[in-house]
């Protein structure tokens, strides 16, 4: 066997480097704006990852056609974070120092921002947000800005909306049900202490862990309790369980009102499947079809992502998270072009003092870098046929009923009857 | 009161076992009787739930369509023991360690399988009964648990029977008990094997059309089911169809008892917890091992 010189074996090496380092290098050559992210496109929150993704895309596709951004294109650097919070440390580590993007966006979820809110803030970064609650309420970094319309300080507030309404109905006693997990124990504990400032008794508090999926037991003591109303704080599988239990079980007299934070209940595939069961639920949003809510350039975007949903296996009516993915790009576009650079403290510096037209409607950012006032609303389901997803897709089965300003209708009660 | 909630809840934890039980089954042949630790098993339940949500949107019950699947789950049952004994048994290499890590991996790349053709949207089944009621007195009984429950018995029963009554079920449980003995009356281990795989497997698409009935799956829901099952099969008495009926309604029992007057943080908890005090009691399970 023919042996190899160190000096060939030195130079093998440096070539093949260069080979392999080529399309990086060319890539770097054409000085494109690399934005680097990790989004869950596998693990349980992947439903959501995989839908901002697509709207994400249609950004960066809108903006290259036109030119790019300051006249360069732009360029993902993205990695599957699987939804786990474990993984998501070294991915941000390796977009800082070895694919040295030039902006970053947050993980999508409260979970997986958790972990890399600290270094952003330790190497003073640009980060925008994608749909986290509350990491920026004590870390205050003044680079942070996040899409999600919760408002200032989101841990405490998010679900303000909900018992504003029970507050303006009169009602007095609340009953709390939430999944022991991160975003749903947090909306709990915001809302107990929320109905705690405006003198509601929280007569029970019923907490079980996560995909559970009998709620037989947890709505006979709801039952029992007889409370105004019930606030829930729920994931998918559960959300969707407690609405069948509801049918099965039956809800007291004595709720007026029933839903809160039931996440999976805005995505097509639950709407569908629930169909009629969901007759009103009032539940929190990010977006509904209604003449409140129409803002220049979503009407098209959500024609245009549907088509691309459908290809892709995802949510296909896309109302709760992808336009709000899509706006972070736009945050992006608007602070870059105003400032001519994507020097992180001025784009961060203008961003605080200057709204940003989206297609979700003018984003004003506060001093927290969340939206200066809470937009979410409160839509309550009414007459909604079963097995029919376009339906949502007009105005009418979504009754805003929270806040007063996007008011749509007023809500029907007691709950009972609203179902009937 | 005291007494409508604590009916409700002995009935609940009862449907609720059922559940438990027809996911549990097809363990209770694998790890209870074969002691291959079939960690993908709840995977391929989940498999099932999503073959049944796609006849069903087709027209066909989620249970008919369970069944209409089973058939070919008991064949990739086969498959699947085959390929595991190609990879380990016949290289003398099956451990316990490696049997892990090969079902870990086949659970997996099943789950990615499903994220690439089906997505990762939840995924529900559509029947008259799911959101009714079968109302007796003061206890109310959601279909949407009758049907696992009774799923669940008839599985059990049919199971029971085959292992008890044919065949090729009392060489499933030879092969168990002794292999070498079961060669020298001139019968094949590794076929009575497969046969074993092909049946567990045949649950699991039973067990996944019970699931989607209960509630929507994701890709990644079998994870929840894990522990739960191979307690209930540590519970039941290794291999034991009986015990493993048993130990999942006791399970579903307390789990509810403890949602109702305790609280439903600690519910999944009551399966480990049960299994402890049994394994304390009895080491050998509540029917005793059955090979």
């Amino acid at each position: 066997m023919r042996h190899i010189s160190r000096r060939t074996f030195g130079k093998t090496a440096i070539a093949a480097s260069a080979l392999i380092g080529a399309p990086a290098i060319i890539a770097r050559a054409a000085d494109s704006i690399r934005i680097g992210f990790s989004i869950a496109q596998t693990g349980g929150i992947a439903s959501g990852g995989k839908a901002g993704l697509a709207a994400l895309e249609m950004w960066r596709a809108d903006i290259n056609g036109a030119g790019g951004l300051l006249g360069r294109q732009v360029e993902f650097v993205v990695y599957d974070d699987q939804s786990q919070a474990s993984t998501v440390p070294g991915i941000y580590a390796k977009l800082l120092d070895i694919d040295k993007v030039d902006l970053i966006l947050a993980p999508y979820g409260t979970n997986l921002t958790a972990v890399m809110m600290p270094m952003m803030k330790q190497r003073d970064r640009f980060v925008l947000g994608q749909f986290e609650i509350g990491q920026n309420d004590k870390l205050q970094h003044d680079k942070f800005f996040e899409v999600a319309p919760w408002g200032p300080k989101p841990g405490d507030n998010w679900c303000r909306g909900y018992f504003d309404l029970a507050k303006r109905q009169g009602y007095k006693s609340v009953v709390i049900v939430n999944s022991d997990a991160e975003f749903s124990a947090n909306a709990a504990a915001a809302g107990g202490k929320i109905a705690e400032e405006y003198g509601m008794k929280v007569l029970s508090v019923q907490h079980y862990t996560p995909n559970a999926v009998d709620f037989s037991g947890i709505l006979r003591n709801v039952n029992a309790a007889n409370p105004d109303f019930v606030f829930v704080a729920s994931y998918p599988v559960e959300s969707a369980a407690l609405v069948h239990g509801i049918s099965e079980i039956g809800i007291a007299d004595s709720v007026q009102m029933f839903g809160g934070a039931m996440v999976g209940i805005q995505y097509a595939q639950q709407l569908e499947s629930l169909g009629s069961a969901l007759d009103g639920i009032v539940n929190y949003d990010t977006y509904v079809v209604a003449k409140t809510m129409e803002f220049p350039g979503i009407a098209k975007f959500l024609d245009r992502y549907k088509a691309i949903a459908e290809k892709q296996n995802i949510d296909t009516l896309g109302h709760f998270l992808p336009p709000f993915f899509y706006a972070g790009g736009q945050i992006i576009a608007a602070a870059a072009k105003a400032t001519n650079s994507i020097d992180e403290a001025k784009m961060s510096e203008w961003l605080h003092h200057n709204p940003v037209d989206t297609i979700v409607g003018p984003i004003k950012f506060g001093a927290d870098g969340n939206w200066s006032e809470n937009r979410l609303v409160w839509g309550q389901y009414r007459g909604v046929k079963d097995k029919d997803v376009d339906q949502f897709r007009s105005e009418g089965k979504q009754i805003i009923v929270q806040p007063e300003a996007l008011a749509t209708g007023k809500i029907e009660v007691p709950y009972k009857k609203a179902r009937a | 009161m005291f007494f409508e909630l604590t009916s409700n809840a002995i009935v609940s934890g009862l449907l609720l076992g059922g559940l438990y039980a027809v996911a549990s089954l097809g363990l209770t042949i694998t790890f209870g009787l074969l002691e291959i630790p079939n960690v993908a098993h709840p995977t391929f339940i989940v498999l099932g739930a999503y073959c049944t949500e796609y006849l069903n949107r087709l027209g066909l019950d989620p249970v008919v369509a369970g069944v209409i699947i089973a058939p070919a789950f008991y064949l990739g049952g086969m498959a699947l023991y085959q390929a595991y004994y190609a990879s380990f048994e016949r290289r003398g290499r099956s451990n316990t360690l490696q049997s892990f890590t090969f079902f870990f991996g086949v659970a997996l790349v099943l789950q990615v399988l499903l994220i690439l053709v089906a997505g990762v949207d939840l995924k529900s089944a559509d029947a008259a009964y799911i959101g009714k009621s079968l109302v007796l007195g003061v206890i109310r009984m959601p279909y949407r648990l009758i049907v696992p429950f009774a799923v669940g018995l008839v599985v059990g029963l049919g199971m029971w029977l085959f292992l008890s009554r044919t065949r090729t079920g009392l060489a499933i449980r030879a092969v168990a008990h002794d292999s070498d003995a079961l060669r020298i009356v001139g019968l094949s281990p590794t076929q009575a094997k497969r046969h074993a795989f092909g049946i567990a497997m045949m649950t699991a698409a039973v067990a996944g059309s019970a699931l989607i009935v209960a509630s929507p799956v994701d890709p990644f829901i079998g994870a929840q089911y894990i522990g739960r099952t191979f307690a209930v099969v540590v519970l039941a008495g290794m291999g034991s169809v009986p015990g493993t009926l048993v130990g999942a309604l006791v399970i579903g029992l307390l789990e509810s008892l403890i949602i109702t007057f305790v609280g439903a943080t600690w519910a999944p908890g009551v399966a480990f917890a049960a299994l402890l005090a049994c394994l304390a009691i009895r080491p050998s399970g509540i029917f005793g091992i059955a090979r």
